[in-house]
C-alpha cells in the first residue's frame, strides 16, 4: 500500500483537520463528535439540510457544506456510516427553526444510524424528516437485497435540495423536492481497478489487468459481473442503456447528464465517456439540458466511472442553476 | 439445587471477555467482511468494545442494567456501520428487561437475549436465514429455552447456547445474503461465513465462558 498518510487510524481526523483549516471561510468542523457545519449555521428560518456517510467518497459529503447546499455533513470512518450522536449534534447545530432534513444514502448502516439519530432528535424536540437516495440500477433484485444503493444521484440531490431550502421552502416541500430528484434519477458505475482502505492495507478485490467490474457501488464492493476490458465507447453503452431503460427515460425528456469519476480516473477520460454518453442520449432523443463532469462522489483511488441521468423540469433546472458556495462546488456567486 | 445466578462481577467479566475475544479475532472478522462486505467489521467492533471496557473501569458504581445500557450507548457512538446500531440495540433492549435486578437468573438471561433478538430484528428488518447476526443469535436463544425446560445447570445451558450459536454461524456459509452490504453480491455472497454471525458467536461464546463462573 502506497498512500499519502501518516497512521492509518488517523486518516479521517487528519484529513478533516486539513479540510477545516483550508476552508475556514465557508465551514467549521466539530471533532467530538465529528461533523462539518456551514460557517453561518444555524440560518434562521431555513430548513437545515444534513447528510453524511462513510468517508472515502470525497468531496462527498463534507465538500458540499455551504450556502445553497448542505448545512451539515457527518463523516464516518472510511466506508462506514457515521454514528447517531454525530447526526444528532449536527442537526442541533444547524437547526434554524424550520426543521431538519436528513438525506440518507440507502445502505443498511446509514439508514439505521440516521433512524436512531432522528429518534433521539425528536425526543429532544427537533422536527426531523428524511429522504433516501437509492439510484443504483445495478442492484436489480431489490426485493431480496437491502435495496438499491445511493450513488451518483446523491450529489445532484444535495445540490437541488439545498437550493430549495435556500428559497425558504417548508420542510415538507424541501423533503418532497429531494424525493422527486430520487424518483427521477438513475445511475450505474464500473471499476477498472479496486481501491485500498488504509486500515486494511490491500485492495478490496482483485481485478486483473485485462478485466473490469460492471455495476459496482462506491465502497470497493465488487459489482454484479466481471468482463474483459473493452473500449470507452462500449463501456459507456453498458452503463447508459440500463440507466435509460430503468426509469425509463423517454424521447423528449429533458435531462441532466452526470459523468462521475471514482477517484483514480483522469478528467480527460471522463470527457471521453461523456462524449459517448451524450451521443447515446441523443440517439434516444433525450434533451441533455445540463451537464456535470468530474470526480464528485468517489471510492478512494478506484479507477472507473459512474453515469447518472436526472429528468428535469423548470423547477429542478432553476434549483440546479441556483448559486452555491461550498468547498467543492461553487457557481453563480 | 437452585440454578446458579449471574452477578454483576460476571457481567463485567463477560463484557471484558467480549472485548478480548473481538480484539483477538479482529483480523479474522475483517477478513470475513472483506469477502462479502466492506472489510471493516473487525476494526469497528474492536474500536467499540475497547471503548466499552474503558467505560467499565470508570463505572464501578454501575449496576447490571446500567452496565448493559452503557455498553449499548458506547457501541452506538463508536462502532458505526450497521453493527453499531444493531449491537447497541442488543445491549439496550437487554438492559430494559433486567431493570432493577442486582442478580440475574437463567430465566432473566433468556428474557434479555430474547428482547435483544427482537430489537435486532426490528432495527435491521431482518429475519432468520437472511445471513445476518440473527442466524447465530436465534438458535442460541432457542437452545437456552430448550435447556431451561430440562433444568440444566446455568453453565450447561450457556454452553449449549454457545454451541447452537456456532452451528448457526456455520450454517450462514451457503446462504445468499438478503440484508446489508453483502446482499448486493447476490449469489456471490454464498460460500462465505457472515461476519455479523461470527461476531455474535464470539459474544455468546464469551458468555458461556464467563457468566456461570465465579
Amino acid at each position: 500500500m502506497k498512500k499519502l498518510i501518516n497512521r492509518a487510524e488517523d486518516v479521517v481526523r487528519e484529513s478533516l483537520e486539513g479540510f477545516a483549516a483550508a476552508h475556514a471561510d465557508l465551514i467549521r468542523v466539530n471533532f467530538e463528535p465529528a461533523y462539518v457545519a456551514r460557517r453561518d449555521a444555524p440560518v434562521n428560518g431555513k430548513v437545515g439540510v444534513v447528510s453524511g456517510g462513510g468517508s472515502g467518497h470525497e468531496p462527498l459529503h463534507s465538500g458540499y457544506v455551504g450556502m445553497g447546499m448542505l448545512d451539515a455533513a457527518c463523516p464516518g470512518s472510511i466506508f462506514s456510516s457515521p454514528t447517531p450522536d454525530q447526526m444528532l449534534e449536527a442537526s442541533k447545530a444547524v437547526d434554524g427553526g424550520a426543521g431538519i432534513l436528513h438525506i440518507i444514502k440507502n445502505y443498511t448502516g446509514d439508514q439505521m444510524n440516521f433512524e436512531m439519530a432522528a429518534e433521539l432528535g425528536r425526543a429532544e424536540g427537533l422536527e426531523i424528516d428524511s429522504a433516501v437516495i437509492d439510484d443504483d440500477v445495478a442492484v436489480t433484485d431489490s426485493l431480496y437485497t437491502a435495496g438499491r444503493r445511493g450513488v451518483g444521484l446523491t450529489v445532484l440531490a444535495e445540490k437541488i435540495t439545498g437550493a430549495a431550502a435556500e428559497e425558504r421552502r417548508s420542510l415538507k416541500e424541501v423533503a418532497n423536492i429531494c424525493r422527486q430528484v430520487n424518483s427521477w434519477g438513475r445511475s450505474m458505475g464500473m471499476a477498472l481497478t479496486s481501491c485500498t482502505v488504509p486500515h486494511i492495507g490491500h485492495p478490496m478485490f482483485d481485478l486483473p489487468e485485462n478485466e473490469m467490474e460492471i455495476g459496482i457501488g462506491i465502497h470497493g464492493e465488487p459489482g454484479r459481473k466481471r468482463l474483459p476490458i473493452q473500449s470507452a465507447d462500449e463501456i459507456t453503452a453498458m452503463l447508459m442503456e440500463p440507466v435509460i431503460q430503468d426509469l425509463p427515460y423517454r424521447a423528449g425528456d429533458r435531462v441532466l447528464l452526470f459523468v462521475n469519476g471514482m477517484g483514480g480516473t483522469p478528467l480527460s477520460e471522463l470527457y471521453i465517456v461523456y462524449r459517448q454518453a451524450l451521443s447515446i442520449a441523443k440517439g434516444h432523443r433525450l434533451n441533455v439540458e445540463r451537464s456535470f463532469v468530474g470526480s464528485y462522489i468517489t471510492s478512494l483511488e478506484m479507477a472507473g466511472c459512474s453515469i447518472t441521468l436526472l429528468k428535469l423540469d423548470d423547477t429542478l433546472i432553476r434549483l440546479w442553476d441556483a448559486p452555491v458556495k461550498t468547498p467543492a462546488l461553487r457557481w453563480g456567486i | 439445587m437452585p440454578l446458579q445466578t449471574i452477578d454483576k462481577g460476571a457481567i463485567v467479566r463477560w463484557l471484558t471477555a467480549c472485548a478480548d475475544s473481538i480484539a483477538a479475532n479482529r483480523e479474522y472478522l475483517t477478513k470475513l467482511d472483506a469477502a462479502i462486505g466492506d472489510g471493516d467489521h473487525g476494526v469497528n467492533m474492536d474500536r467499540g468494545f475497547k471503548a466499552v471496557v474503558v467505560k467499565l473501569s470508570a463505572g464501578a458504581e454501575m449496576d447490571i442494567p446500567q452496565l448493559m445500557k452503557s455498553a449499548g450507548m458506547t457501541l452506538i457512538s463508536t462502532v458505526g456501520g450497521a453493527s453499531g446500531p444493531l449491537y447497541g440495540t442488543f445491549f439496550l433492549q437487554a438492559a430494559q428487561v433486567c431493570a432493577g435486578k442486582a442478580e440475574l437468573t437463567l430465566a432473566d438471561w433468556i428474557a434479555m437475549l430474547k428482547a435483544a433478538m427482537n430489537g435486532i430484528m426490528a432495527r435491521g428488518k431482518a429475519s432468520a436465514g437472511d445471513k445476518t447476526m440473527l442466524d447465530a443469535l436465534a438458535p442460541a436463544v432457542q437452545a437456552l429455552e430448550d435447556a431451561a425446560a430440562q433444568v440444566h445447570s446455568t453453565a450447561g445451558a450457556l454452553a449449549l447456547s454457545a454451541c447452537a450459536a456456532k452451528a448457526g454461524m456455520s450454517a450462514t456459509e451457503p446462504l445468499v445474503a438478503r440484508k446489508g452490504r453483502a446482499s448486493y453480491l447476490g449469489e456471490r455472497s454464498a460460500g462465505h461465513l457472515d461476519p455479523g454471525a461470527a461476531s455474535m458467536y464470539l459474544l455468546l461464546k464469551a458468555a458461556a465462558e464467563t457468566l456461570a463462573s465465579r
